[in-house]
């Protein structure tokens, strides 16, 4: 720790309890920082890939999950370190804006520190690097942008979209069916998706999940699914053309919120209140019947009188419906959210064409399908699988297709994958840095051999020879000039990723390439590492 | 320096070759716990709970045995997971998905041990397992035109399911009274609708199907003991003060006559309810709340039969065989469904006395009441009969049925291997290794039964070299046998539900190169 001195050569202190802190200072600083960023990604790294392997995750509580997924491998582990738990906030971060490609940013950057390590050792300044890797992510950036191919796709060509959002799930243990998981997304998106303002809004997509089944039984409903049943056991299980009173108020005794006392000090008191009570419930129910609704929504619970008398009235009810499932329904059939009875008007019903409760296996599970709806614009993935884990896995890659789908009706171009977008930029990169002038040159050259590491990845995990696979690769892109060619990760024969249909989006690539430089640029940054050393 | 610690203190990291074999240690363990309890010949259980009373159950139930394991090992807890979803989802096979999964693993190791990457293996298991499920498909019986047969497959299925089972000795008779349950259902899985009575004493064979209904309750004092042509109205309401619900409502008075005033009324309001039930024209009235006594003495005076206190399930079988409805209000008597029955007459089993609804009208729901030595017994009995309503109930819906006793691992076994040969690559090893998975289901039912597993299994792959055969392994004569004549069936579902679940778990933990477990939560110890 240094100590500094003032001018009678008397030590003094500056930090607070200055000897119970750790403190690294540059080079020493830097190498611990990479050396924590590189770990991390050596962690990922061999989930890359449609050979990639998964990661079993145990939680405190001790649950399990399994998944391939980078954000959540990360998000899941108990890290420690800040520089690795910056990694973390990479990761989540590409899967909040983009939703794929959270494993190869982070493979992305923690090669690009690798390479700033040899660097350094060379003696340049970090902050020269940084700027390096800035000027060679710009290149690349522009190059992909070059490189990349738009496709036309419609309301019924959807070719184009199921195979993009398939080379996203072939990297998943849904790889099995990975065809009818990617239509269900392609279609789930479209049906929500607004084409006039290329804008998808991926709440309204509900994906649920039930174990027992196998995943081919997963499907897309043109509806919601309530994981609720019918209030009372004996109310109709099955409702044609039902009219949907969505209510936010509890069919219970009033409760006024302000604070206030109804003394009874008088039989004739006491009988007026239970006549009032009486009147109250009646009034409720006779309202949603006088405007004519069929089935009754509602967030809040019964009292059990109410409840009889809906039973009584004819009045199919569910109760304790949740916020986000109430909106979805009410987008799905048209209807408006109605917080008092009085409220109630007959423009305000949803309609759907069909409500039924469906029971599955031998326990009493139930769930309430609302189909045939007025706006079919919210739908539901449902998905069915042999466990628990396998469920949230499917969950979670349902969830990647659709993110991808989405991006496409965004920005419907694509670069080809299986690594050979990288080696392209790569051989870019590599071809701008003979032309920098100053030690930037170096940072630049190291980038692209950064960009390398992808591919290298995908073969290695694919049990090809990763260095003689991609050098043949990257010949044969620059001789036939043609950046199509990629790692042939599942065996088929030829390279070229055209043929073999592994897109990925444009702005995929280009925000993983963005994010890495960007948090390879503030890891090198920094110089000085303060903590405590026990806590 | 040293490469910084990543992970917070207690957490741990596994990787590659390690993690693989902590996954395969793991579910192999598993696998070698329940396997003894495969088949007509494997033996049961005892769990001691570490709770209080350390509570003992004896069972042969693979989804009872791991459910009350506590395992460490997140491999371990993926099969204990499959387990449970096959138990919710078919009832039955809980421990046959545990088996084919632990030996798939076990496999694998062995692969994985000659070099053959966990894809490859994925991949050639998920062929295997497509070609299985087609063999089944190709061998499947359904006899769903006609009814009869029908029947005596379903009578079959629960022997199969049965035998396993501490029931054993009875499951002629015990498969009968799960097939007649089942057939009242008419097509439904709510096993809601059947009840199960558990009264200790008497022996096994003494338990019985009740057509009519049985309630666990006591008829309230001085009512009626046997009513005929009895007309009930179910009901959940409040039977003992009828509170004013609106919010913030009180009582305050200021002198005891008052109190009194009120307290008059109170009963008043109670004796017009009870007025109102009564005008519906009931002779029976069952609640789900407690009925006080003030009511219940108002209902012995009109001479109607009132019982308190039935629970929720027991309010709805009610409702459901009488047709009535549960009724909460009683303004409305004209139109609330009532409920009717021949005979309500209390009768005794064992020494409890209980509350018995024959001559319904609508048969769906029915009580099956258990008869036997000691808890132990009929809580076991309860659950291998519960399998095998799940079982029977899975199969009214989907009626195909397939041979038991082996003899589906051999179809799938022959077809599987015959896959192999065809396959050209890596993965035929893949394929070969889930055939002999397949093959180690009969062996092991062979070995509990204490039999010459290598040579049974041999005799059988020979048998069934023939096109169309029905050979299977004869538990009880130790030989090979015609399981057609020998009766002996299992549901196409249940055993699909094996099939695809155990290869997903296992190509789930196949696909693991790395286990990261996060620091246990602390927990406070509370002293």
């Amino acid at each position: 720790m240094a100590l500094a001195f003032d001018e009678y050569g008397r030590p003094f202190i500056i930090l607070k309890e200055q000897d119970q802190k750790t403190r690294l200072r540059g080079i020493e600083a830097q190498k611990a920082n990479i050396s924590a960023g590189k770990a991390v990604a050596r962690i990922l790294r061999t989930s890359l890939g449609p050979k990639g392997m998964d990661k079993m995750l145990q939680s405190p509580d001790g649950d399990v999950t399994i998944t391939n997924d980078g954000a959540t491998i990360l998000e899941q582990m108990d890290v420690d370190n800040q520089i690795a738990k910056l990694m973390v906030e990479l990761s989540r971060s590409q899967d909040y804006e983009i939703g794929d490609g959270t494993t190869g940013v982070v493979v992305m950057a923690g090669a690009l520190l690798e390479q700033a390590e040899h660097l350094l050792e060379r003696g340049i300044h970090p902050i020269r690097i940084a700027e390096g890797y800035e000027m060679a992510s710009r290149i690349a950036v522009e190059h992909l942008e070059h490189i990349a191919q738009k496709f036309d796709f419609g309301p019924t060509n959807i070719e184009p979209l199921v195979q993009t959002c398939m080379t996203t799930l072939s990297s998943k243990i849904v790889n099995r069916c990975k065809r009818p998981l990617a239509e269900i997304s392609v279609k789930a998106v479209l049906s929500v998706a607004d084409l006039e303002r290329k804008d998808v809004n991926l709440d309204l997509i509900k994906v649920e999940g039930k174990v027992g089944g196998k995943l081919e039984d997963t499907e897309l409903i043109y509806g919601i699914t309530v994981d609720k049943d019918m209030s009372h056991p004996q109310m109709p299980k099955q409702i044609q053309d039902a009219k949907i009173a969505i209510l936010t108020c509890p069919f219970e005794p009033p409760k006024p919120k302000t604070k206030h006392k109804v003394d009874i000090d008088t039989v004739e008191k006491f009988q007026t209140l239970r006549q009032q009570e009486q009147k109250y419930f009646d009034d409720m129910v006779q309202k949603c019947k006088d405007v004519g609704a069929t089935l009754v929504i509602c967030q809040w619970g019964f009292d059990d009188e109410a409840n009889h008398l809906l039973m009584h009235r004819n009045l199919p009810a569910v109760r304790w419906v949740g916020g986000v499932e109430l909106e979805l329904i009410a987008i799905a059939t048209g209807g408006r959210i109605v917080p008092r009875f009085q409220e109630l008007t007959p423009e305000k019903l949803g309609r759907a064409g069909l409500v039924r409760e469906k029971s599955f296996g031998t326990t009493k599970d139930k769930m309430l399908y609302i189909e045939h709806c007025a706006n079919s614009r919210a739908v539901t993935i449902f998905i069915r699988g042999g466990n628990k884990m396998m469920i949230e896995e499917t969950k979670r890659s349902i969830h990647d297709a659709l993110c991808v789908a989405r991006n496409l009706i965004r920005n419907n171009s694509i670069v080809y994958g299986g690594g050979s977008a990288e080696i392209s930029c790569s051989i870019a990169v590599e071809a701008a840095a003979d032309k920098h002038p100053g030690v930037e040159q170096y940072a630049i050259r190291a980038f692209a051999d950064a960009l390398d590491s992808v591919p290298m990845a995908l073969a290695e995990n694919s049990g090809l020879q990763p260095i003689e696979t991609l050098s043949a690769v990257k010949s044969q892109q620059i001789k036939e000039n043609n950046p199509h060619f990629g790692i042939d990760c599942n065996d088929v024969g030829t390279n070229d990723m055209r043929e073999q249909n592994v897109f990925e989006t444009l702005i995929g690539k280009q925000q993983q390439i963005l994010l890495a430089t960007q948090v390879v640029k503030m890891i090198l940054k920094i110089d000085d590492v303060i903590s405590p050393s026990d806590f | 320096m040293a490469i910084e610690k990543i992970l917070k203190d207690d957490a741990s990291e596994e990787k590659g070759e390690r993690a693989r074999m902590a996954s395969f240690v793991g579910a192999i363990a598993i696998t070698d716990l329940v396997k003894t309890t495969l088949g007509p010949k494997g033996m049961d259980k005892i769990l001691q709970s570490t709770g209080r009373g350390h509570g003992v159950t004896v069972t042969n139930d693979g989804a009872t045995i791991l459910k009350s394991l506590h395992i460490d090992n997140p491999a371990a807890k993926v099969l204990i997971d499959i387990s449970k979803v096959q138990d919710d989802e078919v009832g039955d096979g809980t421990t046959s998905v545990v088996v084919l999964a632990g030996e798939l693993l076990r496999e694998a190791e062995k692969l994985v041990a000659a070099k053959i990457h966990p894809m490859t293996i994925i991949s050639g298991y998920r062929m295997a397992a497509e070609c299985a499920r087609n063999a089944l498909l190709q061998r499947v019986v359904d006899n769903k035109e006609n009814a009869e047969k029908f029947k005596s497959d379903l009578m079959k299925i629960a022997m199969t399911t049965l035998s396993s089972k501490i029931l054993s000795q009875d499951k002629e008779h015990f498969a009968q009274l799960a097939v007649d349950a089942v057939m009242r259902l008419k097509g439904s899985t709510n096993l809601e609708a059947i009840q199960i009575i558990k009264k200790p004493g008497g022996s096994l064979m003494d338990s019985f199907l009740d057509e009519g209904f049985i309630l666990d309750k006591k008829i309230g004092l001085g009512q009626p003991k046997r009513i005929e042509n009895a007309k009930i109205l179910v009901a959940n309401t409040a039977m003992d003060t009828d509170k004013v619900k609106i919010y913030g409502a009180r009582v305050r008075v200021d002198s005891m006559s008052k109190v009194a005033e009120i307290e008059g009324a109170e009963k008043e309001k109670m004796r017009e309810k009870v007025q109102k039930i009564i005008a519906h024209g009931i002779n029976c009235f069952v609640n789900r709340q407690l009925i006080y006594n003030f009511p219940e003495e108002l209902f012995a005076d009109a001479g109607v039969l009132a019982i308190e206190h039935a629970d929720f399930d027991g309010i709805e079988r009610l409702a459901l065989v009488t047709g009535g409805e549960i009724a909460s209000t009683f303004d409305n008597p004209e139109s609330v469904k009532i409920g009717h029955c021949k005979l309500i007459e209390e009768i005794m089993i064992g020494e409890d006395k209980l509350i018995h609804f024959s001559g319904v009208e609508m048969g769906q729901a029915c009580t099956i009441v258990l008869r036997g030595a000691s808890h132990h017994v009929l809580d076991e009995a309860e659950r291998s009969l519960h399998d095998a309503l799940c079982v029977l109930s899975q199969t009214v819906n989907d009626t195909r049925v397939l041979l038991g006793g082996g003899w589906p691992e051999m179809v799938m076994a022959k077809e599987v291997d015959e896959l192999a040969r065809k396959t050209p690559g890596k993965k035929s090893h893949a394929i070969e290794a889930f055939s002999r998975a397949l093959v180690a289901i009969p062996t092991i039912i062979a070995d509990n039964a204490g039999l010459d597993s290598a040579d049974l299994v041999a005799q059988l792959r020979a048998a069934h070299h023939k096109e169309g055969c029905n050979a299977g392994i004869d538990v009880i004569s130790g030989s090979v046998g015609d399981m057609a004549e020998l009766g002996i069936s299992e549901s196409f579902k249940v055993k699909q539900a094996v099939l695809l679940s155990a290869t997903e778990a296992a190509e789930m933990i196949l696909r693991v190169d790395e286990i990261i477990t996060c620091a246990p939560r602390q927990r406070e110890d509370r002293m």
